[in-house]
């Protein structure tokens, strides 16, 4: 996909997480937003899946480590055909297999159940461990919240998957900068990021995470990088692309209600407009 | 009587068999090979052990990620760290998914001996056993444990094993002994009182069952191994024979093997029911036989609590 394709993809996944936290009246808008161009790109341009075979035998595997930003996931998915878009508004209901965090035994394409924070990394790790075990060439992706690298597990994974050369691991730290109780740095700041990834013998590359160019240089990057594992930090704006949503830790965990869904949607299909100009 | 061994010892040999015969096992640590021995392992199959350092709570999650790629991975640990420490990603990471995760903790109970109380896990079977699906087992000698490890590998699921530092008498050397995953198993037939052990309480509830022998009361001894699923059939139909069980376990008497026996009693076959463990409370340091005459759990300790209980 080019880059006008990608953003077009984008913005119906972004479409995809509003509809679907309306839908269910709780979910993780913002942190599923600020992430929607690094799904998209993942499952549109760079890893070796088959929707029709979601458990195709040497996939590349991804792990929603933070696993509240399910929405953004499922969007990504169902916009992908691992199942129907219009399930999303099932999201977190009774009875749906779209439960309020990921689930691998009942959502196609979910290669990880998640959602306590900071044990993702650790199974990606593992999955990553038993390619080189086998010497497979599938690769393992994961996306961790920069909230979340608060858990200590985080870097027990880091430092496992730095020792042991995994440079078929990628960590992806989507740096929006806010978590539920306020900016990270002001909570229990994580900062400096990059640097504790490199002394955790990683490859790091720090990208805008709403910039295609960025974001597919990085990958490549990575792909390039042999011997130590790569970790992408990902400056990105929490809630992008919903004008009321952008940087406010208050829309972390929240479901938009109908005026504001509308609003938001809005503002999605005016995106949409200007692509279509930038496209003509 | 035949040898002593260690049940760790057991776990440690049984897993370089197991890996000759299945490739796809793998065995992780965290910086305990040489006592959860597993280092036997390690030296059979070098490209096939990780260690994984002073870390268990990644250890579990990267046997999660393992699994999901076919691997059959054991973890192992001490008890305390394996069931206690990474209890959540336990149950998060493979509860949860019902990813096939075998966990293989050493230095269960008290019998962790002279390191004392911080790290004698008297609580892990509670812990593991409120996770669905995860089945629970705790052999009673050698012979079982490596019938454990044999049949962890068989099934689909996570497995939680627990294993002592302690060495303890074989029992099942009989010729027709035969294991089967939640299935208890009569080691000495009686009449008037059912005593249900687990772990190293069953060869020392075989001692006890002899002492009451000279007071005239003729014990039955039931070997539990799977205390998750129970045997609730073995215990049951003893019940219904003797009037009165007595439970025996090197844990808590909450939520371990008394727990689990009363909670089917309680529902299917009331019956005076005395729990034999530890009552709330933690061990010390001390040689694995003081500290099993102390807390009397060994033979004499198990025989006067049921002379206590008979009373």
């Amino acid at each position: 996909m080019n880059n006008l394709e990608l953003k077009k993809t984008a913005n119906q996944v972004r479409k995809g997480i509003v509809t679907g936290v309306h839908a269910a009246k709780a979910g993780h808008p913002g942190g599923s937003l600020s992430a929607a161009d690094i799904y998209t790109y993942l499952y549109f341009e760079e890893m070796n899946i088959d929707p029709k075979n979601p458990k195709m035998e040497g996939r590349d595997r991804f792990v929603l480590s933070k696993g509240h930003t399910a929405p953004g996931l499922y969007a990504t998915l169902a916009n992908r055909g691992y199942f129907p878009v219009e399930d999303l508004t099932t999201l977190r209901k009774l009875g749906s297999y779209l439960q309020g965090h990921p689930c691998m035994q009942h959502i196609p394409g979910v290669d990880m159940s998640s959602g306590s924070l900071g044990q993702g990394i650790s199974a990606a790790v593992g999955m990553a461990l038993s390619a080189k075990i086998d010497n497979k060439d599938f690769r393992v992706y994961t996306l961790l919240g920069d909230g979340e690298i608060q858990e200590g597990q985080v870097w027990e994974a880091s430092m496992f998957a730095g020792a042991k050369k995994l440079d078929n691991l990628v960590v992806i730290v989507d740096n929006n900068g806010l978590q539920i109780d306020g900016p990270v740095d002001e909570v229990n700041t994580p900062y400096p990021i990059d640097k504790k990834f490199e002394a955790f013998n990683f490859h790091v590359i720090n990208i805008d995470a709403h910039n295609f160019d960025e974001i597919r240089a990085a990958f490549k990057e990575a792909k390039e990088t042999k011997g130590m594992p790569t970790a992408i930090i990902a400056h990105s704006v929490k809630g992008k692309g919903i004008s009321f949503m952008e940087n406010q830790a208050g829309w972390h965990g929240k479901a938009p209600n109908d005026d504001e869904y509308a609003t938001a949607m809005n503002d999605l299909n005016k995106i949409d407009e200007e692509l279509a100009k930038e496209e003509a | 009587m035949a040898d002593k061994i260690a049940t760790r010892e057991s776990y440690g040999n049984a897993l370089a068999e197991l890996g000759a015969k299945n490739p796809n096992v793998v065995v992780l640590d965290a910086d305990l090979a040489a006592a959860t021995k597993t280092g036997v392992f390690k030296k059979a199959f070098p490209d096939r052990f990780f260690d994984c350092g002073i870390a268990e709570s990644n250890m579990v999650g990267i046997a999660a990620g393992l699994a999901t790629t076919g691997k059959i991975p054991f973890v192992s640990s001490f008890a305390m760290f394996a069931a206690g420490r990474a209890f959540e990603q336990v149950r998060n990471s493979v509860g949860y998914p019902h990813l096939n995760v075998k966990i293989g903790a050493t230095h269960a109970g008290i019998t962790v001996g002279e390191d004392g109380a911080s790290h004698q896990c008297n609580e892990d079977i509670a812990l593991m056993r409120t996770i669905p699906g995860m089945t629970v087992m705790c052999p009673s000698d050698d012979v079982e444990a490596k019938a454990c490890v044999m049949a962890a590998a068989e099934m689909d699921g996570p497995v939680y094993m627990r294993f002592g530092r302690a060495a303890c008498p074989i029992i099942n050397d009989r010729p027709d002994y035969k294991f089967e995953v939640g299935k208890g198993d009569i080691v000495k037939e009686g009449k008037d009182l059912t005593i249900v052990a687990t772990g190293i309480c069953v060869g020392n509830a075989l001692e006890a069952a002899e002492m009451l022998k000279a007071d005239g009361i003729d014990a039955e001894v039931i070997n539990i191994c799977t205390i998750k699923p129970l045997d609730e059939d073995i215990i049951i139909k003893s019940a219904k024979k003797t009037g009165k069980v007595v439970t025996a376990e090197e844990h808590s008497v909450i939520g371990g093997l008394g727990s689990a026996v009363c909670d089917t009693l309680s529902e299917k076959y009331p019956v005076p029911v005395k729990r034999i463990g530890m009552y709330d409370q933690f061990g010390e340091s001390g040689s694995a036989s003081a500290l099993l005459e102390k807390y009397r759990l060994d033979g004499k300790g198990i025989y006067a609590q049921i002379k206590e209980f008979l009373a």
